[in-house]
C-alpha cells in the first residue's frame, strides 16, 4: 500500500474560496454570488478584492439561481454559493430550466454537503444532491476530496463552458493531494494499484478509503484505490479497467446508497461486464444532529465499514 | 437601432399579421396558448419592430443590443411569430410549432437553438432573475443598452417574482424594464378570484420600482408608455409596467375570457378568426 501522510487539515469549503479568489485574479468575468452565507461558504477574500463582481443575493436561493443564469449572457461565469441543500433540493427547478436545460455556464458550488455538517441535523445535511445534479442533462457533478482538490476544481471549472456542480464540506480533512495536481474534470485518479478489489471513493470518503486501504493490507488484501472525484461525466474507462484486474468493487460516498456515486459505478459495470459490489453509502435515511465522527460512524462511513465492504465483496467474487 | 422602426400604421398591420400566425400556428396542431398571445401581441410587436435596439443577426451575448425576456414562455406563438416577422429566422418555419424535431418547442428554449431566444421559460416565476442578471451583465460589461422581461400576472403568485423583485432596486438594476401582461385571467379563472393580486402599483413602489401603467393593446397609448419607461431608466431604479390588456384581444369569441388560455380553435372558430383579421393574406406563412 502506497503510505500517504498529511501535515495539515483543512475544511474543502476553504479550498473553495481560496479558488475563487485565484480564478477571480486570473480571469476578469468570474463572478461570485451568495445566499447571505459568505462566511460559510469562504467568499469573503473574493468580495473583499471584487466588490464590483460580487453580488449579495440575501436568503432567496431560487433567485440567485436565476440571476447567475442571466449573467451568463454577457459572457459572465457566475459562481453561487450556498449549502448543498439549498443548492440543489431548494432550486432544483431554476437550476433545470434557466440553467441545464438553457445550457448556461453556472457555477453551482455547494458547501456543507452530506452528514459532516455535524449538529445542524438532518434539515441540512443533504445526502440526495449528487443524485439530483447527476440526473440533470448536461450537468457535470463534482466532488473533490481535500482542499488543494477543491481549490484546483474551482479553478478548473472555469475553463469549461457548461453548468457545473461543485460540491464540498464543512469539516477539516487531511489535505494529502499535491498542491500542483491538476484538475481534470471526469478524470479519476489512481491512489494505489491494487489486485483483490476495487475501491471508488469521492469526497471526504476518500481519506477513509486511503485509511482503510491500509487496514486490508495489514490483513494482506491488495486494494486498489481511486478517487472519483467527477461524478459524471465518470471515468467509466478507469472503472472497467480496474475492475478488470481486480473483479470486484466497493463504492464509498457521503450520499444517499440511491442515486449516488454507487449507483453511477453500477450502472458503467452492469451495462458492460457486472461485478460484486458492495456500497458504503447512507442506507435511504435522514441523517441527525451530532458531530461529524459520531455521525460517519452511526451512518456507516468509517474506514471500518470501508474494510468489512471490501472484504464481503471479495468472499462474493471468490463466492 | 431598430432594423424596422415601423409607424403606427406598420405596427397595426404587423400586428394583425402575428395574430393571424398564432391563430394558424396552435390550430395546426391543435395545442398551445392563443390567449395571452393574442393580448401581448401588439406589445411585442411594438419592441420588436419600433422600440428596441437590436440586429437579427443573433448572438447569444446580444453585446450593445436591447435584449427581451419572456417569462410567461406559454405565449411562444407571439414570441415565435414576432421573432420570425422581424427577420431572425424564415417565417415558413412558424408550420413547424409544437410538431417533432422543431426548434419552435411548445415553449421558448435554447436547446434547439432558436435564434432570438436566450434562455427557457414555462415553468413560471423564473423570468425576472435571469434578466435582472442579465442587466448586471450589461452593466459590468459597460454596454448601456436595456433589458426587457414580460411577466404574465398570474406568474406574479410565484415567490421567486418577488425575490427579484426585491434585489434589482436593492442592486439598483435600472437598465431594465419589466412589464406586466395585466390581462387579469389565469387557468382556473380570474386572477382575483385564483389569488388576489390587489394593488400591484403599490407593491411594486413599495418594493423600490418606478412604476407605470399602460394600455397593451392601443398603439396610440402603448409607445408613448414604452418611451416614457425607457426615459425612467438610469435613475437608480428599475422601471416596470403594469399593462392593461385583453385576453384573446383581435378575435372577438376569444376576448376577454380564462377559456382560451390553453385552446386551440377548431377549423370553423379559425376561419371566423382570420375573417377578423384579414391584412395581408399573402403574407401567411
Amino acid at each position: 500500500m502506497k503510505e500517504y501522510t498529511y501535515t495539515e487539515k483543512k475544511d474543502t469549503r476553504s479550498g473553495f474560496g481560496d479558488g475563487l479568489l485565484e480564478v477571480g485574479r486570473q480571469n476578469p468575468n468570474v463572478v461570485g454570488l451568495c445566499a447571505d452565507l459568505i462566511g460559510s461558504l469562504k467568499m469573503g477574500a473574493f468580495q473583499k478584492e471584487f466588490p464590483e463582481r460580487f453580488f449579495q443575493v440575501g436568503i432567496a436561493e431560487a433567485n440567485m439561481m436565476g440571476l447567475a443564469a442571466g449573467m451568463t449572457i454577457g459572457g459572465k461565469i457566475p459562481y453561487t454559493g450556498t449549502f448543498a441543500n439549498f443548492s440543489t433540493g431548494r432550486v432544483y427547478d431554476q437550476i433545470r430550466q434557466s440553467i441545464a436545460y438553457s445550457g448556461k455556464n453556472v457555477k453551482i458550488c455547494a458547501s456543507h454537503a452530506g452528514l459532516t455538517l455535524g449538529e445542524d441535523g438532518a434539515t441540512h445535511q443533504i445526502l440526495e444532491d449528487i443524485g439530483m445534479m447527476k440526473m440533470l442533462p448536461g450537468m457535470t457533478v463534482i466532488n473533490p476530496c481535500d482542499y488543494n482538490q477543491t481549490k484546483a476544481a474551482t479553478i478548473a471549472i472555469a475553463e469549461y463552458d457548461g453548468p457545473v456542480y461543485l460540491r464540498f464540506g464543512r469539516p477539516v480533512v487531511p489535505i494529502f493531494t499535491p498542491a500542483d495536481q491538476k484538475f481534470e474534470i471526469g478524470k479519476a485518479v489512481m491512489l494505489n494499484e491494487g489486485t483483490d478489489v476495487s475501491i471508488f471513493a469521492t469526497g471526504h470518503l476518500v481519506w477513509k478509503a486511503i485509511l482503510a486501504g491500509q487496514i486490508l493490507a495489514d490483513k494482506g488484501i491488495s486494494a486498489e484505490i481511486i478517487n472519483i472525484h467527477t461524478i459524471k461525466p465518470l471515468d467509466t474507462e478507469a472503472v472497467l479497467a480496474s475492475v478488470a484486474k481486480t473483479g470486484c468493487v466497493v463504492s464509498a460516498e457521503e450520499h444517499n446508497r440511491i442515486g449516488g456515486l454507487g449507483d453511477s459505478i453500477a450502472q458503467a459495470l452492469a451495462t458492460s461486464k457486472p461485478a460484486p459490489q458492495e456500497y458504503v453509502a447512507v442506507n435511504d435515511t435522514f441523517g441527525e444532529s451530532g458531530t461529524p465522527e459520531q455521525l460517519m460512524e452511526k451512518y456507516g462511513l468509517s474506514e471500518n465499514d470501508i474494510v468489512a465492504a471490501a472484504e464481503r465483496a471479495i468472499s462474493r467474487k471468490n463466492g | 437601432m431598430n432594423p424596422h422602426n415601423q409607424s403606427i400604421d406598420e405596427l397595426k398591420q404587423t400586428a394583425a399579421q402575428v395574430r393571424r400566425d398564432i391563430v394558424r400556428m396552435v390550430h395546426a396542431v391543435n395545442s398551445g396558448h392563443p390567449g395571452g398571445s393574442l393580448g401581448c401581441t401588439d406589445y411585442l410587436v411594438s419592441l420588436y419592430f419600433r422600440v428596441m435596439n437590436y440586429s437579427t443577426d443573433f448572438t447569444m451575448d446580444g453585446k450593445g443590443e436591447d435584449l427581451f425576456f419572456l417569462s410567461n414562455g406559454h405565449i411562444s406563438p407571439v414570441f415565435y411569430s414576432t421573432l420570425a416577422r422581424a427577420g431572425f429566422f424564415d417565417v415558413a418555419e412558424l408550420a413547424t410549432f409544437r410538431k417533432l424535431n422543431s426548434r419552435l418547442q411548445g415553449h421558448p428554449t435554447t436547446h434547439e437553438g432558436l435564434p432570438g431566444v436566450r434562455i427557457a421559460s414555462g415553468s413560471l416565476g423564473q423570468g425576472l432573475s435571469a434578466a435582472v442578471g442579465a442587466a448586471q451583465a450589461k452593466k459590468l460589461n459597460n454596454d448601456d443598452s436595456l433589458v426587457y422581461v414580460l411577466m404574465g400576472d398570474g406568474e406574479l403568485e410565484e415567490g421567486q417574482i418577488w425575490e427579484a423583485a426585491m434585489y434589482a432596486p436593492h442592486h439598483k438594476v435600472d437598465n431594465l424594464i419589466a412589464t406586466v401582461d395585466r390581462n387579469g385571467q389565469q387557468i382556473d379563472g380570474s386572477t382575483e378570484e385564483v389569488m388576489h393580486l390587489g394593488d400591484l402599483r403599490a407593491k411594486f413602489e413599495a418594493f423600490g420600482w418606478h412604476v407605470l401603467e399602460a394600455d397593451g393593446n392601443n398603439f396610440e397609448l402603448l409607445l408613448p408608455a414604452l418611451e416614457e419607461a425607457k426615459a425612467a431608466t438610469g435613475k437608480g431604479k428599475p422601471v416596470i409596467i403594469l399593462m392593461n390588456t385583453e385576453m384573446g384581444y383581435g378575435v372577438d369569441f376569444m376576448m376577454g375570457s380564462h377559456k382560451w388560455h390553453g385552446v386551440a380553435p377548431n377549423d370553423e372558430q379559425l376561419e371566423i378568426a382570420l375573417q377578423q383579421l384579414a391584412v395581408n393574406v399573402a403574407a401567411d406563412y
